[in-house]
């Protein structure tokens, strides 16, 4: 068995009882980003000078019977929207191909104070925007199950890179399913946190009453060490919770008893392919049988998320990324007449045709005289969708959808109608509009062995229950994935 | 030509003395080497949140107590979207519809008329950059001021001239010195003001059409402003025009105002709540720390100086209306000086130099203590009010202890009678001419007399003995 297949609590393991080193892993997980990115595309940079560097101080550590920490020492990948002092941090954008941080997220702040060495930034759809990693201005990310087909996104990169052994866990950022999406179709493991429980600060902003950094895992024991590490109050982030937070692995059981699961029928109606509602249907059975009891529910307004989900997040991206103007930093237009000519084509030539949708969407809908008509309705709609889930999580300790409505899709299959691909999103945007948190666990697979996700979603800070449910399910075995079949490509990186 | 009225509304900003700026820890000092007091946060690097520094609130509540605002237990921030390179965000966060003040008054006195000021509200904001034209490659900018906390304080349409407006200024000036909130440095940009002005003939119930004049430095030229837009105004509307709606920059060298955007083309500044901050709550607790910290206000020191010092209104209120000058007046009272004497010094032989030096009260190089020494010395009679001003004039240049000056400069007076009587005796027999006309009954050649006496002792004789001495000569003669 390579070092690079396995967990990161199995190489805890490894590294406590001395039988590998954290040099000897990292390098094996060089090595396979060598074999595959070439075929894979997960990373847009690498730091392995400095992984390295990273790897070898908890190796003194070690040898001096020194404590580390649960995840030192274990090799990962960061998406590349958030800020790595010293690193490029591009968010798959040309307007920041260049551009290099001068701080560090408190995410990264946090990985480096606890030893982690960090392999390098993945890959994304442009600025988060997109459900394919199709729209990065720099490459292609390939799902590894099939490399036909998209691995997902925004974070297709930090999933690829997981599902592909290339790092053993991720950050991902998810602002209306870009873990979840992308971590059902690698089948991986996916988290997105209750919003204000991770940290934003350093997290390049798309949409900030939406946006929420999470883990991306190859299993639920791993996500729960993950969020012990990165879960936390920061005075930097005004909107970070100030509370007691629990420790997510310590209480990490593998009992469903008891749970009353809510399934909102909405969710497995119209738009769900019949091989994923097959697949969610036995899970449903799974959860029974392990003394769960699940019942149907209903959902308000889920006709009207996909509009107030685009209003809302396009209104504050708009707003968001209007910094990008060619002035201080990043991309700028060679040549330009005045200020406005200066504005226009650096904005044109620097962002891509999704962000600049998402721009005139978003500008749009805040105009003067639309206002009311379109944010304004969008904003109580949110209210709504938050009261509806606040309702039904007051019934149920988790509420279970499908994450997706198909599995992963070929590449260009959705490219040219974003409505098609904004339906990508139809499961997974409301828990964002609701700020509760949800997790995307590997279920099953369609007829092409293609992976299958279940969404559990739980109550604000509800991660506890959540991780539980998910990990019973795991446990079970129910479902175990396969891992990946990829050439290698050795040595073309 | 009909009858005219000139409707006047402000919004004036006010950049607060906080240590730090609105939402990150970089320091508010003015000047500093360009773009060295920023940060990732106040530059709008990718990726940044603000914080919110608590003590802008705090200001702004005492702004607002002190001129009888309503404190919302709600407020909250929103983004102004536009495009400028001194708008590093590309968006100012302010606040929209709930600012921290609201519905206050400011009174104010022209000719012996009290009259109430309203003001809509005061909310807090950031400053910009600053754009360096100069430089010689195009143009630079200057973030050193970006994220420096404002308030904009916003009245009503209810100043009618040009007297009420810089009335309104000085005590809104005063105001916000007293509560320390502002260094209100008008040569700095800590205040600033945009005007409204639009004019309605006499008795017309509707306001007219407004313009407003942006780029206005000063109290001064914000009167110049609102003459000339008036009277442009009338002239327009004397000749059958439509005063449109549009912003206007006055230029104050020029003395004139140029119109910059008209109402269609004014900004959509799309304003939204701003995602990254969340909710200010003002509870009652807030608001009674605040209040209690308030010192006393303006108008209730012109009462006191009324009432206990025994000061003329106009007395009171000069003094008043200057934070440094009621600090001194009051210091020096404490310091056993009296309030007439002090006042008559401040507003003044002090008040001179100030004007003649271009500086302000806040600037004045020594203390309460200085004027209380002097005072006392010329009660004494140990130096004379001439030798007084000398005193004064010694303190400006290098301020040292008013003893040592009188010593130095030898500014004693004489007192002593038989070191008087050679003086008079020499004067005397000089000014025949004088003593002969004082005979004809022309009093005034006495006060000739003692001047003459005076210069001769080099103003150290006593004048009040010189005085007494040469009206005896002259009677026995």
């Amino acid at each position: 068995m390579e070092l690079y297949t396995l967990t990161a609590s199995e190489m805890h393991e490894l590294l406590k009882t001395k039988k590998a080193s954290s040099v000897e892993i990292t390098n094996s997980v060089i090595g396979r980003i060598d074999d595959v990115d070439a075929t894979i595309g997960s990373f847009l940079s690498s730091t392995f000078d400095s992984a390295l560097d990273t790897a070898k101080t908890v190796d003194e550590k070690i040898a001096r019977n020194e404590k580390i920490a649960p995840l030192a020492g274990i090799p990962m990948a960061v998406k590349d929207n958030m800020c790595t002092k010293g690193v490029k941090t591009t968010c798959a954008s040309r307007m920041l191909e260049n551009y290099i941080p001068m701080y560090d997220a408190d995410v990264v702040a946090k990985l480096k104070k606890a030893d982690v060495p960090i392999l390098g930034k993945v890959n994304m759809d442009e600025f988060a925007m997109g459900s394919s990693t199709e729209t990065s201005y720099f490459k292609k990310t390939r799902n590894p199950h099939n490399i036909e087909r998209i691995p997902g996104g925004s974070s297709g990169g930090s999933a690829a890179a997981v599902c592909a052994d290339e790092a053993v866990y991720a950050l991902g950022s998810d602002t209306g399913g870009s873990i979840r999406q992308p971590s059902s179709h690698c089948g991986v493991v996916g988290l997105k946190p209750t919003y204000g429980v991770v940290s934003r600060f350093g997290l390049v902003a798309f949409a900030s009453s939406l946006d929420q950094i999470g883990p991306i895992t190859k299993n639920v024991a791993d996500c729960a060490k993950v969020m012990d590490l990165i879960a936390g109050h920061d005075e930097k982030d005004s909107t970070s919770f100030n509370i007691d937070y629990p420790n997510y692995s310590a209480n990490l059981i593998p009992d469903a008893k008891g749970l009353k699961i809510g399934v909102p029928r909405e969710y497995m109606g119209k738009g769900i392919s019949e091989d994923v509602s097959a697949v969610i249907k036995n899970v449903i059975k799974q959860y029974e049988d392990m003394g769960a009891i699940v019942e149907e529910t209903s959902l308000p307004l889920t006709d009207y998320y996909l509009a107030a989900y685009y209003i809302i997040a396009c209104a504050e991206a708009s707003s968001n990324l209007a910094r990008y103007d060619g002035i201080k930093y990043g991309y700028r237009t060679k040549d330009f007449s005045d200020l406005t000519d200066l504005y226009k084509k650096t904005r044109s030539e620097g962002f891509g045709d999704e962000v600049k949708r998402r721009i005139i969407l978003g500008t749009y809908v805040l105009s003067s005289g639309y206002y009311d008509a379109y944010y304004k309705k969008a904003q109580q709609v949110r209210t709504i969708i938050r009261n509806g889930f606040s309702d039904e999580l007051d019934k149920y300790d988790l509420l279970l959808t499908p994450v997706t409505p198909d599995v992963a899709f070929k590449f260009g299959e959705k490219s040219s109608d974003p409505i098609t691909m904004y339906l990508e999103d139809i499961c997974t945007v409301s828990i964002n509009i609701a700020g509760v948190p949800a997790i995307s666990v590997p279920c099953g697979v369609n007829r092409e062995n293609l992976p299958i996700g279940v969404q559990l979603i739980g109550k604000h800070f509800g991660e506890p229950t959540l991780l539980r449910a998910a990990y019973a399910f795991e446990q079970s075995g129910f479902f175990t994935p396969q891992k990946p079949q990829i050439k290698s490509v050795k040595g073309s990186k | 030509m009909m009858d005219y009225e000139t409707i006047i509304g402000l919004e004036v900003h006010a950049e607060l003395s906080t240590k730090t700026k609105i939402y990150c820890n970089c320091t508010t000092e003015f000047g500093g080497e360009v773009n060295t007091h920023t940060c990732p946060i106040c530059t709008g690097q990718p990726g940044v949140l603000p914080v919110l520094n608590k003590k802008v609130v705090d200001y702004a509540i005492k702004v607002g107590l002190a001129t009888d605002c309503s404190i919302t237990p709600l407020g909250k921030q929103d983004r102004k979207n536009y495009f400028y390179p001194d708008l590093p965000k590309a968006y100012q966060i302010s606040q929209f519809d709930l600012p921290i003040c609201t519905n206050g008054k400011v009174e104010i006195e022209v000719d012996g008329l009290k009259k109430d000021i309203g003001l809509t509200r005061i909310h807090i904001e950031e400053d910009a950059g600053k754009l360096l034209h100069e430089a010689v490659d195009g143009t630079l900018v200057d973030y050193n001021r970006g994220g420096v906390p404002l308030i904009e304080i916003v009245s009503e349409p209810d100043l009618r001239s040009e007297e009420e407006t810089r009335e309104f200024l000085n005590q809104l000036k005063a105001i916000l010195e007293y509560l320390e909130v502002s260094d209100c440095k008008m040569q700095e940009g800590s205040l600033r003001c945009d005007v409204n002005v639009s004019v309605r003939p006499k008795g017309q119930k509707e306001l007219g059409t407004r313009t407003e004049m942006k780029n206005v430095n000063s109290f001064s030229a914000a009167c110049r402003a609102i003459k000339y837009e008036a009277a442009r105004q009338i002239e327009a509307l004397e000749d059958g025009e439509v005063i449109s709606q549009e912003t206007r920059r006055w230029d104050d060298d020029k003395g004139k105002s140029f119109t910059m955007r008209s109402k269609e083309d004014s900004h959509d500044y799309r304003y939204f709540p701003d995602p990254d901050l969340v909710a200010i709550s003002i509870d009652e607790q807030w608001i009674k720390r605040i209040h209690d910290e308030l010192p006393e206000l303006p108008r209730a020191k012109v009462e006191r100086y009324i009432k206990i010092y025994n000061l003329s209104d106009y007395d009171a209120g000069q003094v008043a209306g200057n934070k440094a000058m009621a600090d001194m007046l009051d210091e020096a009272v404490k310091l056993g000086a009296s309030a007439k004497f002090t006042c008559n010094w401040l507003l003044g032989d002090i008040s001179k130099i100030l004007n003649d030096k271009n500086m302000e009260a806040s600037e004045i190089p020594f203390t309460a203590r200085h004027i209380a020494d002097m005072i006392s010395l010329i009660d004494k009679k140990t130096i004379s009010n001439t030798a007084g001003k000398k005193v004064i004039d010694e303190l400006f240049d290098s301020p040292r202890s008013v003893e040592q000056i009188v010593k130095e400069k030898g500014l004693a007076q004489i007192s002593d009678e038989a070191a008087l009587l050679s003086v008079v005796d020499e004067v005397l027999k000089n000014n025949e001419k004088s003593i002969a006309d004082y005979k004809k009954g022309k009093t005034n050649a006495l006060g000739f007399l003692v001047g003459q006496a005076m210069r001769l002792s080099k103003g150290k004789g006593n004048p009040q003995m010189f005085n007494d001495m040469i009206k005896r000569k002259l009677d026995s003669l």
